[in-house]
């Protein structure tokens, strides 16, 4: 459990520095001994949000030191976990400060946290409220319970495309390595054009494997992020051989980019199951098992049709 | 999660009913509705909905329940592979 979700950690870890809240406790308003104690992560957007939740109220806010990483992130990492939850209770001296023994924990904390570990080593009970910070005041005004929809996950649009511009940063490396070194061997093989023609259709095709099929998700057939991501990258070939005027090309070179563009694209939306919320390791496992030896004998069948291509034209 | 499913059949979630105490912990933090509690016991009710994300077996005062959690993305997997065959990481795409 130690980094489950890694890459969705590292991913929000960009900038990670510019988004530090000290760690520590909180006064909401003008809290008594016997307002309720909310904890989250010192990640700028989510404190923000738990601020913003709760004006007007006055609650207690137990910030952990999470290294600017969300609730999510973090908690797979251990950083919003048993440990840094125990010692910032003793050291913020929350015992003192209020009567009760009762800690508010954000449901997608969980992951990180042992609940009877917590109220063992510090007395206070853990209670798991909600999964959207907006919906704190909704569980507060409730009694402190907790509605079905507030646990129930949810991946809408906005949030599929919050995640694509963070996805597109860390892939941009290989692509300057990758797109450079596909280049070259395109002038030297078929000149400027077709040099830049395949660039072209290299970087859409990681475009649509990295943002079109994410934020299509649900519209796109099939459960297997790997077979998603193909569908969109064939889509993709097709629109692409249209507009580049893929008539011209070949048969060898015409067959090689139905193969090659997919397979880039397959790769790219199988790789954002570490953003999503619904898939599991297990999962992401066996697909890779099945579809990583197809990408790769697509990717190398299409260099051979071109190779074979360039000899016999 | 309405509108999305994963894989069937592959989630390595398992619970031992023997030893569940019924106190309703995996249900509290389990974001995808994977257990429900009949006559005082946890059951589980679509495993298939399980993303591995552990909070349920770490939460679980009594350890009756086990899950294969950890890096769920195909660069984090890669890298887990290549960290186990002892190959240098290439490059290291995003994955911690
Ligand atoms: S957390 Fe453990 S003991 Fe409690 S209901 Fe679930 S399985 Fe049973
Ligand atoms: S591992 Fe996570 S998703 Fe799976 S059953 Fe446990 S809490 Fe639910």
């Amino acid at each position: 459990m130690a980094d489950h979700l890694g890459a969705c950690m590292a991913r929000w870890g960009i900038n990670r520095m510019d988004f530090l809240v000290p760690p520590g406790l909180y006064a909401i308003g003008a809290p008594t001994p016997e307002a309720p104690v909310l904890v989250t992560a010192n990640y700028q957007m989510t404190y923000d949000l738990v601020r913003r939740a709760l004006a007007g109220r006055n609650v207690w806010l137990l910030v952990l030191e999470t290294f600017g990483i969300n609730v999510w992130c973090a908690a797979g990492k251990g950083t919003f976990g048993t440990t840094e939850l125990v010692r910032r209770v003793a050291e913020s001296g929350l015992a003192k400060v209020v009567q009760h023994r009762r800690l508010t924990l954000p449901i997608l904390g969980a992951p990180g946290v042992a609940a009877h570990e917590v109220q063992k080593a510090t007395d206070f009970s853990i209670t798991y409220a909600t999964i959207r910070a907006e919906d704190i005041p909704e569980y507060l005004d409730n009694g402190e319970r907790t509605t079905p929809a507030m646990r129930e996950l949810s991946f809408t649009l906005y949030e599929r495309l919050v995640l694509v511009p963070v996805e597109i940063v860390l892939v941009l490396k290989t692509l300057l390595v990758l797109g450079g070194g596909l280049y070259l061997v395109a002038l030297l093989a078929g000149g400027s054009g077709a040099a830049l023609t395949t660039v072209l259709g290299y970087l859409g095709a990681v475009f649509t494997g990295i943002a079109v099929a994410p934020v299509l998700l649900p519209f796109i057939p099939g459960r297997s992020f790997a077979v998603k991501g193909a569908l969109a990258g064939i889509a993709f070939s097709a629109v692409f051989f249209a507009l580049a005027g893929g008539a011209l090309w070949s048969w060898p070179v015409q067959a090689a980019s139905f193969l090659a563009f997919p397979a880039v694209s397959s790769f790219y939306t199988l790789n954002f199951t570490g953003c999503t919320t619904f898939t599991s390791r297990s999962g992401v496992k066996k697909e890779m098992r099945l579809g990583l030896p197809v990408l790769g004998g697509a990717l190398l069948v299409s260099l051979l049709l071109v190779l074979a291509g360039a000899l016999v034209y | 999660m309405k509108g999305f499913r994963y894989l069937s059949n592959v989630a390595t979630l398992e619970l031992d009913q023997k030893r569940c105490v019924g106190c309703g912990r995996c249900l509290e933090v389990c974001p995808h509705q994977v257990f429900a509690l009949e006559a005082k016991l946890a059951r589980i009710v679509d495993r298939d909905a399980c993303m591995e994300c552990g909070a349920c077996a770490g939460n679980c005062p009594v350890r009756a329940i086990t899950v294969d959690s950890g890096v769920g993305c195909a660069t984090g997997l890669i890298n887990e592979w290549l960290r186990e065959k002892k190959i240098p990481g290439v490059g290291g795409g995003g994955c911690g």
